[in-house]
């Protein structure tokens, strides 16, 4: 049998994309090219669709009791289980990721919308205002999102919205102090300077040239302050001040399986991973949209 | 009535040292067409009297005296007339045109921004206006490049669209403030030009800030000399270039690197001692202890102004500027009149 030889000129395997690259590559071909982002948006996306599937299928059911089924291990018919009064644990896991989903939208945008607003009031106007948001920002952070619903729980009553209330009054000053600290910066700028030589308002400035210039460390802070929302939530429904029965969250699920630990250790184990994937899976998307809507601000890898 | 008249200007501003007078008791009118530079080291307060021309000092800034566009008194103005004035009547053209653009916002934009906000234009008519601004200034296919980036364009393009932007509504009055510093050599000169002509084709008045003294003789005819807060030397740009009555002058001119006479001591030689800070100026001359002629009188006694020379021709209104006297600051008037001699 006589072999083929390859004529073809070898091209050695080292990178040569540095020289042969003319033009810079775009958002989404970087993007595709960064590892933990792309790990990031693939774990978000599973927790979206995750709790988009259990609107219109789950395995099981996250609500019916079946005593007689309590406690399974896996099979084919609960994938994950079913926790001590025989509800599907895979089923359970789905609709929870809602109440995350849910928590974390809310609060990310309440923080969003008047931590940001109030930032840029500061910027823009300096002296006593700016120091009168910052002090009011600094108060606030004193009072962690658990012990400021645990306030409202006392008030108001335990269940989701005061959850979620509380935990966007404590977005709030995260995002004033970012925005108010990035635009800063900004209206130091020389384009700002130019921009108020032609006769623009502060409101125009803030607008046309603050805010394009700082939404890129906003979406970052965002998915952060995203994760960090499904923890509290987490936390609060474990402590039973969030999500109140028969309604599933992981927080809960946990505070329920922590009883059954030697009998049935699994059941911690899942909500568990479920909640550390989604907060994984946001902070790797945060730290890849960092790197990739500002690159100066990439770590040295 | 002269387009802007600045008298006593005086800023005081607070730092962590203290109060600095950064400007001091600065005066000069401006005519429309007119041309006036300031000249100075760093920090000698050039750039705050520019900054105070718009309105654009930092809020912590004091100041005093008057400034007056047309009659109108702009000190003390509330920021929404100002803004109302800023790139419409008086427009300021800055020194970083690598820094000046917004990186997120497409030129043609930028250049609009002014044409919408002061003359009520369309988003269309704006960008059409803008194309023209633009290709006046040379910017080449214009009309292609209107939605390019600041950083698709070099510093001498930069600087030409920062001028489309500020001249954008047709104002009265220009500052540049050192607006070829930061530019190549070969740029300079095509910059410089290119703001003679249009400040000449829309008879602008024009406020140069240099601390070049080749670009200043070229480009104005009347001149501000600026040390530490205080105009010492002012008159035409001739007369205050031929004459160097004040000793920091002197200096200046001597200071100024020469192809063809090389010093003999094969260094440049340099005005002794450091500008002082602002926070720690004599109560007396600012040039004081630096000035060879410095007796002990300078440092307490503030320097009169001196007259050296009137124009005695009575110019037409048109060519006010003419009659602009020469002035210097000093102590002692043999000082100034040495000078004339040397």
């Amino acid at each position: 049998m006589s072999r083929q030889t390859d004529t073809r000129v070898r091209v050695p395997d080292y990178p040569t994309r540095a020289f042969s690259r003319t033009k810079p590559l775009g958002l989404g071909q970087r993007a595709r090219q960064h590892r933990s982002f792309v790990l990031g948006a693939l774990l978000t996306a599973l927790l979206i669709a995750a709790a988009l599937l259990s609107f219109v299928w789950t395995p099981g059911s996250a609500y019916e009791m079946d005593m007689d089924a309590a406690l399974q291990a896996s099979s084919s018919r609960h994938w994950l289980g079913t926790d001590a009064f025989g509800r599907d644990l895979a089923s359970q896991i789905l609709v929870g990721a809602r109440a995350s989903i849910a928590v974390g939208l809310i609060a990310v945008s309440i923080g969003l919308a008047l931590g940001v607003l109030l930032g840029l009031i500061a910027a823009a106007r300096r002296g006593w205002v700016e120091e009168i948001i910052m002090r009011l920002a600094d108060f606030t952070f004193a009072f962690p999102a658990l012990l400021s619903a645990i306030m409202l729980t006392a008030v108001y009553g335990p269940g989701m919205v005061n959850a979620i209330i509380a935990i966007g009054i404590f977005n709030i000053p995260t995002f004033a102090r970012i925005t108010r600290a990035s635009a800063n910066a900004v209206w130091s700028r020389d384009y700002v300077m130019a921009a108020r030589a032609c006769g623009q308002s502060r409101t125009a400035i803030t607008l046309r040239h603050v805010l394009p210039n700082i939404a890129s460390v906003l979406v970052v802070q965002a998915t952060i302050q995203f994760a960090l929302a499904i923890l509290a939530e987490a936390a609060l429904s474990y402590l039973g001040l969030g999500t109140q029965p028969p309604e599933p969250s992981w927080g809960r699920m946990l505070s329920e399986a922590q009883t059954l630990m030697f009998q049935a250790p699994l059941l911690a184990v899942w909500p568990g991973v479920a909640i550390a994937l989604s907060v994984l899976g946001l902070n790797l998307l945060g730290d890849g949209l960092r790197d990739l809507l500002d690159p100066r601000l990439t770590r040295e890898r | 009535m002269a387009l802007l008249e600045v008298s006593n200007l005086t800023i005081n501003l607070q730092t962590h040292r203290g109060r600095a007078q950064a400007v001091r008791d600065v005066s000069f009118t401006l005519e429309r067409g007119a041309t006036l530079g300031l000249i100075g080291e760093s920090g000698c307060g050039k750039s705050l009297t520019a900054l105070a021309l718009l309105g654009l000092l930092p809020e912590h800034a004091q100041v005093d005296g008057s400034i007056q566009l047309d009659g109108q008194e702009l000190l003390g103005l509330s920021e929404r007339r100002l803004c109302a004035l800023r790139g419409n009547r008086m427009a300021m053209v800055f020194q970083e045109p690598m820094s000046a653009l917004n990186p997120v916002h497409g030129i043609g934009r930028q250049v609009a921004e002014p044409l919408r906000l002061h003359l009520g234009m369309s988003r269309a008519q704006a960008r059409a206006r803008a194309t023209e601004l633009l290709e006046r200034v040379g910017i080449a296919q214009a009309a292609q490049r209107l939605d390019d980036y600041p950083h698709q364009f070099s510093g001498g393009q930069r600087q030409r669209i920062m001028i489309a932007m500020a001249l954008a509504c047709g104002p009265d009055l220009l500052v540049a403030d050192e607006p070829t510093t930061a530019l190549d050599v070969t740029v300079q000169q095509r910059i410089l030009d290119l703001l003679q002509e249009l400040v000449a084709e829309h008879s602008m008045a024009l406020v140069l800030i240099s601390h070049d003294l080749g670009v200043i003789a070229q480009n104005v005819e009347q001149l501000l000399v600026m040390y530490g807060g205080t105009v010492v030397e002012s008159g035409m740009t001739e007369a205050v270039f031929a004459r160097r009555a004040h000793p920091y002058t002197r200096g200046l001119f001597a200071a100024r690197p020469q192809l063809q006479a090389a010093p003999a001591a094969g260094h440049l030689p340099t005005i002794a001692g450091a500008v002082p800070e602002l926070v720690d100026l004599p109560a007396g001359c600012p040039f004081a202890g630096r000035c060879p002629h410095t007796r002990d009188d300078c440092y307490v006694q503030p320097p009169p102004a001196r007259t050296l020379h009137q124009p005695s021709m009575p110019a037409p209104a048109s060519l006010a500027f003419w009659r602009q006297p020469h002035v210097a600051r000093c102590l002692y008037e043999q000082v100034l009149t040495q000078g004339a001699k040397a």
